[in-house]
């Protein structure tokens, strides 16, 4: 049904029609997201960016995303300077920002708030990641990372390493993985292992899932290596985020081992996960893949904003 | 079947077939304490059932259940059978449905939950899985299979 004027709040909300859709979409953004090519396809356009909890990478990106494609963006950075701060509901700012802009991009710190935002708007909403729930734009651009390095996303092997209980991208990505019949393999510590609820609907999905003690091995087999960062905000104990911390780390010795084409995906920001020494190895993917958070959220932008992406 | 030492009612509700131990948590849905003072709440406890082994029935006089309450009954007590009386008989007989969406009968757990922030908004789930029942809030994402304990 095209995701002209829709929401994007879950990856759930997206087929895997719609999904290929936007990946053909960020192919063709590329150039524009380069400079190579000027764009006029959002002239006219404003996009309401509310983020109500901090965030770098993907306020700038979609801010790029809409400037390069000659559309406009206003954004709420700061709520404590905002009214968010004197009380209001996130459903009377939603309807003050639907009522003002042609779309939404909404960051906040509550599971389940990209919803609500979408009942209160009735312009769409992009989720830009509601607490330790959903961030479909980074699931998408993510698989545009992979789909560019092999052409496919089918039959990939993909081990996901690290914080795979809070780490809001880890779920979404899962889960689009599963829908395009990657197989996965999970690697983290016992106390972040993927929630029960994760697991199940992969199972439902008819994902191939294997559970690995062996880093060095999965990592021998592996087509991508996804790594997460451990974040010190989701854990109430100091010594507990230590103790976890410093249990895996991606350096040149644990990949002398891998296929020449495995590449290494992160979200980021990183703290202690990948070494340096890693940046300069043909492996390394995660700053490809933080350009392409700005093709694909131009394609996305595009298709939910004009119904198309070229 | 053995008649059972409580009187008829003329007006009213009969919730038969509630799972053994489970008519108190029906009488939560109902809201004993909305109902006509002068309504007699009538609640059998461990009854012998063909069906069930043990059941538990509950009789409500002068009240007819809206759809929210029976969808949150069907959640509860999905073997149950809803009976209307009208002038001591029985009107309309009928079998609990779970529907598909289940709004404001459950608390969602997650207590970083939108629907748990100060937010004009009702608890909204989907059936995820049937049997047993298994829910995924429609907010969260989160799935609640321990809803008795949460119970809004």
């Amino acid at each position: 049904m095209g995701l002209k004027g829709r929401d994007v709040i879950s990856i759930r909300d997206l087929s895997r029609e719609d999904i290929e859709e936007v990946l053909k979409g960020t192919r063709r953004m590329i150039p524009y997201a380069e400079g190579s090519k000027v764009g006029q396809q959002l002239a006219g356009k404003l996009l309401m960016l509310a983020f109500l909890e901090p965030s770098t990478r993907t306020r700038l990106s979609f801010e790029t995303a809409m400037q390069r494609l000659g559309g406009r963006t206003a954004s709420i950075t700061d709520p404590a300077a905002s009214s968010v701060k004197k009380g209001e509901s996130l459903y009377d700012t939603t309807r003050m920002l639907s009522a003002y802009g042609d779309a939404i991009v909404l960051r906040h710190p509550n599971e389940g708030a990209g919803r609500l935002a979408a009942q209160a708007s009735d312009k769409p909403v992009i989720n830009a990641g509601d607490g330790a729930g959903q961030h479909p734009s980074q699931t998408l651009l993510d698989l545009a990372t992979m789909q560019e390095a092999f052409g496919t996303l089918t039959g990939l092997r993909v081990v996901l390493l690290g914080d795979l209980r809070y780490g809001r991208t880890v779920h979404s990505l899962a889960h689009a993985l599963g829908v395009f019949g990657a197989e996965l393999v999970l690697a983290s510590p016992s106390s972040l292992a993927l929630p029960e609820d994760v697991r199940e609907d992969l199972d439902h999905l008819g994902a191939k899932v294997t559970e690995v003690d062996q880093l060095h091995q999965a990592v021998r087999e592996a087509d991508v290596l996804y790594v997460t960062r451990i974040q010190r905000e989701r854990f109430a104990d100091e010594s507990e985020y230590a103790k976890v911390a410093g249990s895996y780390r991606v350096d040149s010795a644990l990949l002398s081992g891998a296929k020449p084409r495995l590449i290494v995906m992160h979200p980021l920001p990183r703290t202690t996960e990948i070494a340096p020494e890693v940046d300069g190895s043909p492996h390394a993917a995660y700053f490809r893949q933080a350009f392409l958070g700005v093709p694909t959220r131009m394609a996305l932008l595009s298709l939910i904003l004009t119904g198309k992406a070229v | 079947m053995r008649e059972l030492k409580i009187t008829p009612i003329k007006n009213g509700t009969v919730i038969d077939h509630i799972g053994n131990g489970l008519s108190l948590e029906v009488l939560r849905i109902i809201g004993v304490n909305d109902l006509d003072k002068d309504s007699t709440v009538s609640v059998v406890l461990h009854v012998r059932s063909q069906k069930l082994g043990w059941k538990d029935i509950v009789k409500v006089e002068n009240m007819e259940l809206s759809p929210r309450k029976v969808n949150a009954i069907a959640l509860i007590a999905p073997t149950a059978t809803i009976s209307i009386i009208r002038e001591f008989k029985v009107r309309e007989k009928r079998v609990v449905d779970l529907p598909e969406r289940i709004v404001g009968v459950v608390r969602c757990p997650n207590p970083s939950c939108i629907t748990n922030q100060r937010e004009p908004v009702e608890s909204e789930f989907d059936v995820a899985r049937r049997r047993p029942v298994v829910l995924r809030c429609a907010y969260c994402e989160r799935l609640v299979d321990d809803f008795l304990l949460h119970l809004a």
